[in-house]
Order: structure tokens, then C-alpha cells, then sequence
């Protein structure tokens, strides 16, 4: 049963899938992975830049004065609210505009915005409303004693949130963090809709010019389980480091 | 002290003539409408040791909290040192200390000791005694090691220094946490009702190292319930009762004869 469901779908020349994937041309086996790099160059720089937004924002909505908290709540409220793939066009489209005409205004050319660096600007915008809740709820959750310690011993502000604040409540950011690094890889593919050419649009081209949509589309999935139990390997490894001051739950009972 | 407060100004009967490391006078503390300071006076000179005793609810744990502004009085006097802490009003009609860097200065030479340990939870030991020598004093680190090796041993827990606290018991913990104090040198150390988080068995090996530490003539201000340990160590007690002083003295006049029938009362209470 299970056997003829594959002879089904996969065509006879079983060969030719081989030659599709094929790394060199006419193979599109290169693109692909050409695709899959730009894909993980974007989304770690979106990750970045959606850590380092998150970071202020959950410190300016803890600590910070009311406009600023007002600002940050709308800015959350407004990136979580709305679609990514309405937030990508909207951004990217009158991102880019809006930029050129500032440009003009000030007597510069007009540039063309390198597409790796608007989809992260815009991808990290997305992200960053989702690691400032992710962080806000994480040094909410660190035994505020902690702090209080840090103070208590004249810790100036910069350095109780770079020795205390940011690695105290790293064991409790880490599961929302992980789950924020698996989405920006495959928010990713969101940019395909702009033309960029990560990696479903690179499968998109490829599918199209073959007419083998199947094969590239699984070639594609394929690609993102990979970067993703890839991914979990290093996840894993960055939770056992950031719990290192916490027993196992084992150990607790 | 030109400008007396209303309340009677501590007289330390160990040290007189040593400089005044913590002078309070008359502090008011006030949580919206609930007015948990009264006018509190406190004066410890080098050497000293003061026991702050009272029920729960009498600002005991407030007074203390005030002398490094993790509370921010309301108004009165606080100088450490000989330096008084400059408070401004803020815009909700609070006081804040007008200059961070001089808190923070004052802050790390006073060495706070919390109920809840407070430890670091994502250092060891160790780094927890080296941190602020380390980043806050800018003492070079080997030393920094070097001296809380040593601290460590001190209060019994040189074995645990690449130990994270939350796999030790509430005794060590504190223990630790006494030798973070120490580390910073401080002028003076702050306890805060350090064995009340304890299980009974743990508090002994916590006494102890107080104990010690204020019988080689450290200067400190403890708030405690251990009537019989603030009996032991102190030089000076004060009772607080309802965010007043109702009654201060030598250990042996307080505890022996004491004349206010609140404090009478307490200790008939508590013992």
C-alpha cells in the first residue's frame, strides 16, 4: 500500500530527481542551498536584531517612564497584531519608499535597499515585538531579591543588567526564545512574496522551470527539518548552560 | 547634631569616642498613607553592635532597608560615614537619593546580608564572593579569588566555592552570602533578619558566624528575633514598636529590666 502510494508519486525515473538535485548546473541542487544560506543569514540577523529590540523594549516597558511604556505597547500590540505576511509588504514596500524619500528630501540619491538587509530589518521588527514580551515575562520571573542584591551592593544600572538581570533570567527566557528562532527561520520564506531569494523562492524558480514541483518542494522541507533539528542541537545546548544554577526538576522533588 | 529630633538619639555604651560609621535621626517613612517610621534616631559607631528587635509590622526591617535606600525615607538624616545621603522629592511627592553614584559608592562599602540569602543564582559561590570586589571595587580578580578562597573557608564552605546556591541547604546559603558581605570589606554589615528563612537546625551554624564576626569587633546593625542571640552579641538595643523607638539601651538593661510594658510585654511574648 504504502509502496504504491510512492511509485505513485514519485515518476519512474527515480534517476532524474538526482540530476534536478544535482549540485552543479543544470542541477539545481546549488541553488537550493544557496537559498537555504540566505535563509539562515536572514533570519539570524532578524533574531539579532529582534533580541537586541527585545532587550530595550522589556526594559523600557519594566522600568521605563509612561510615554515610553505607552510607545512600546502600541508598538507590540500593532506587530502582533497584524498578519506578518501584511506587516512584510507594508514594510518592505513603503519601508524602502519612506526611506528614498527621506533620502530626496535631503538632497541624496535614491538608493536600492539590498534585499538581505530590508528582509532582516523588517523580519527583526516582527521578532522584536515578540522578544520583548518573551524577555519582559522572563525578568518578571527572576527572584526579584536577585536584583535587589545588586543594588544593595552599588551595582550601577549597565552593569546589574549585563552581570545580573540578562543572565538570571535567561533559564526562563530560553523555551520562548527557542520557539522565536524556529519561527524567524521559517518567517523566512515570508519574504519569498517581495522576490528575495531565499529558499522558497529559489524552490519556487526551480519547481516552475522543471515543472518537478514535488521534488523541490520536498527538497525544500527537507531542508528547513534539517536547519530545525540543527537548530534544536545547539537550543539544547544553550538551555543546559543558562540552567547550570538550577537543579533538574528531579532533583527538586 | 544641632538640630535634635524628637525622639531620643542612641547612646552606644561600648565605643564611645569611636567615629560614627551610621547616624539616623529622625527618619520618617511613609508607604502612601501607611506611616511605618516615626521619627527613628540610630547612631552606630566602629565597633558597635546594634540589635534592632520589635514585633512584626514595627519597621524594623524598613529602618534598616533605609540606611543603603533600598527604601527611600521620606525625610530625616542619614549619614554613613560622615557622609549624608542627599535625597530629592520626586514628581509623585517620593524621595530618591539625588545622586546615583553616591549611593552606589556608599552602597559597596555596606555589606547587606538579606533574609532570603539573595544570592546570585547563575554563579558559584565563589563568583558570587568575587562579583562585586571584582566589578563594582575593580579589585584585580586573582586577588579577588584569593580573598574569597579564604572568606569561604572562614565560614565553613571552601569545599562548595564551584557550587551553584541552589544546591546547597537555606544554612549554607546564607553562610555564603555572610562571606559575599565580607568580601566587599565592608564598614559596616547589614542583617536583615538573616535565620528567619531557616529551618530551626540551620540557624545555629548561622549564629555562629555572626557571633564571631561581632566578637572580633565588626560594626553591625542586625534586625533579629533571636532574642537570646541579640542578647549575646549586641553592644546596643532597640526596640521599635509601631515605627517609634520605645526603648534603647544596653542588652542587660533592656532585656533584664525593661521599663516600657509594650517591650515587657514582647519579650514575655517571644520568650
Amino acid at each position: 500500500m504504502e509502496a504504491k502510494l510512492i511509485d505513485a508519486i514519485i515518476p519512474a525515473a527515480a534517476s532524474g530527481i538526482f540530476d534536478l538535485l544535482a549540485l552543479e548546473p543544470p542541477g539545481w541542487g546549488g541553488n537550493l542551498l544557496r537559498g537555504l544560506l540566505s535563509s539562515v543569514q536572514i533570519a539570524l540577523g532578524a533574531y539579532g536584531v529582534g533580541l537586541l529590540i527585545g532587550i530595550g523594549g522589556a526594559y523600557g516597558k519594566l522600568y521605563g517612564g509612561p510615554v515610553v511604556r505607552d510607545l512600546l505597547g502600541l508598538y507590540t500590540t500593532v506587530v502582533r497584531a497584524v498578519p506578518e505576511l501584511v506587516l512584510i509588504l507594508m514594510l518592505y514596500f513603503a519601508g524602502t519608499d519612506l526611506v528614498n524619500r527621506v533620502l530626496i528630501a535631503f538632497g541624496h540619491q535614491p538608493v536600492d535597499i539590498n534585499g538581505l538587509v530590508a528582509g532582516i530589518g523588517v523580519l527583526g521588527i516582527v521578532q522584536g515585538a515578540y522578544s520583548t514580551e518573551v524577555l519582559r515575562g522572563a525578568i518578571l520571573s527572576i527572584p526579584q531579591g536577585q536584583i535587589e542584591a545588586a543594588r544593595a551592593y552599588g551595582m550601577p544600572p549597565g552593569l546589574l543588567l549585563r552581570r545580573i538581570t540578562l543572565p538570571a533570567m535567561l533559564p526562563f527566557a530560553i523555551p520562548g526564545l527557542a520557539n522565536l528562532w524556529l519561527i524567524a527561520t521559517k518567517d523566512t520564506a515570508l519574504l519569498a512574496i517581495v522576490g528575495f531569494n531565499e529558499l522558497t523562492q529559489t524552490t519556487r524558480l526551480a519547481a516552475g522551470a522543471t515543472k518537478a514541483y514535488f521534488t523541490f518542494f520536498l527538497a525544500a522541507g527537507a531542508l528547513y527539518l534539517a536547519l530545525t533539528l540543527f537548530s534544536n542541537v545547539i537550543i539544547a545546548r544553550v538551555e543546559r548552560w543558562a540552567r547550570r544554577g538550577t537543579p533538574q526538576l528531579s532533583e527538586t522533588r | 547634631m544641632s538640630h535634635g529630633g524628637t525622639v531620643s538619639l542612641s547612646q552606644p555604651s561600648s565605643a564611645q569616642g569611636a567615629a560614627e560609621a551610621i547616624h539616623v535621626e529622625n527618619l520618617h517613612k511613609k508607604f502612601g498613607e501607611l506611616h511605618v517610621l516615626k521619627g527613628v534616631s540610630l547612631s552606630a559607631r566602629d565597633g558597635d553592635v546594634i540589635a534592632i528587635i520589635g514585633g512584626s509590622g514595627s519597621g524594623k526591617s524598613t529602618l534598616l532597608r533605609c540606611i543603603n535606600c533600598l527604601e527611600n525615607p521620606t525625610s530625616g538624616i542619614i549619614r554613613v560615614n560622615g557622609e549624608e545621603i542627599r535625597l530629592k522629592a520626586d514628581s509623585h511627592g517620593n524621595t530618591q537619593p539625588a545622586d546615583r553614584r553616591q549611593i552606589e559608592r556608599i552602597r559597596s562599602r555596606l555589606g547587606m546580608v538579606f533574609q532570603s540569602f539573595n544570592l546570585w543564582s547563575h554563579m558559584t559561590l565563589l563568583q558570587n564572593v568575587i562579583e562585586v570586589p571584582v566589578h563594582v571595587l575593580g579589585v584585580k580578580k586573582e586577588q579577588a579569588v584569593a580573598e574569597a578562597e579564604k572568606l569561604l573557608a572562614r565560614v565553613g564552605l571552601a569545599e562548595k566555592r564551584d557550587v551553584y546556591p541552589a544546591f546547597l541547604s537555606g544554612g549554607q546559603q546564607q553562610r555564603a552570602a555572610i562571606a559575599r558581605a565580607l568580601a566587599i570589606q565592608p564598614r559596616v554589615m547589614l542583617f536583615d533578619e538573616p535565620t528567619s528563612a531557616l529551618d530551626p537546625e540551620l540557624v545555629g551554624e548561622v549564629l555562629k558566624v555572626i557571633g564571631d564576626l561581632a566578637r572580633e569587633g565588626r560594626t553591625m546593625v542586625l534586625v533579629t528575633h533571636e532574642m537570646k542571640f541579640a542578647r549575646e552579641v549586641a553592644t546596643h538595643v532597640v526596640y521599635l514598636y509601631n515605627g517609634v523607638v520605645e526603648e534603647e539601651g544596653p542588652p542587660a538593661a533592656l532585656f533584664g529590666s525593661p521599663k516600657s510594658d509594650r517591650l515587657k510585654q514582647f519579650l514575655r511574648n517571644v520568650g
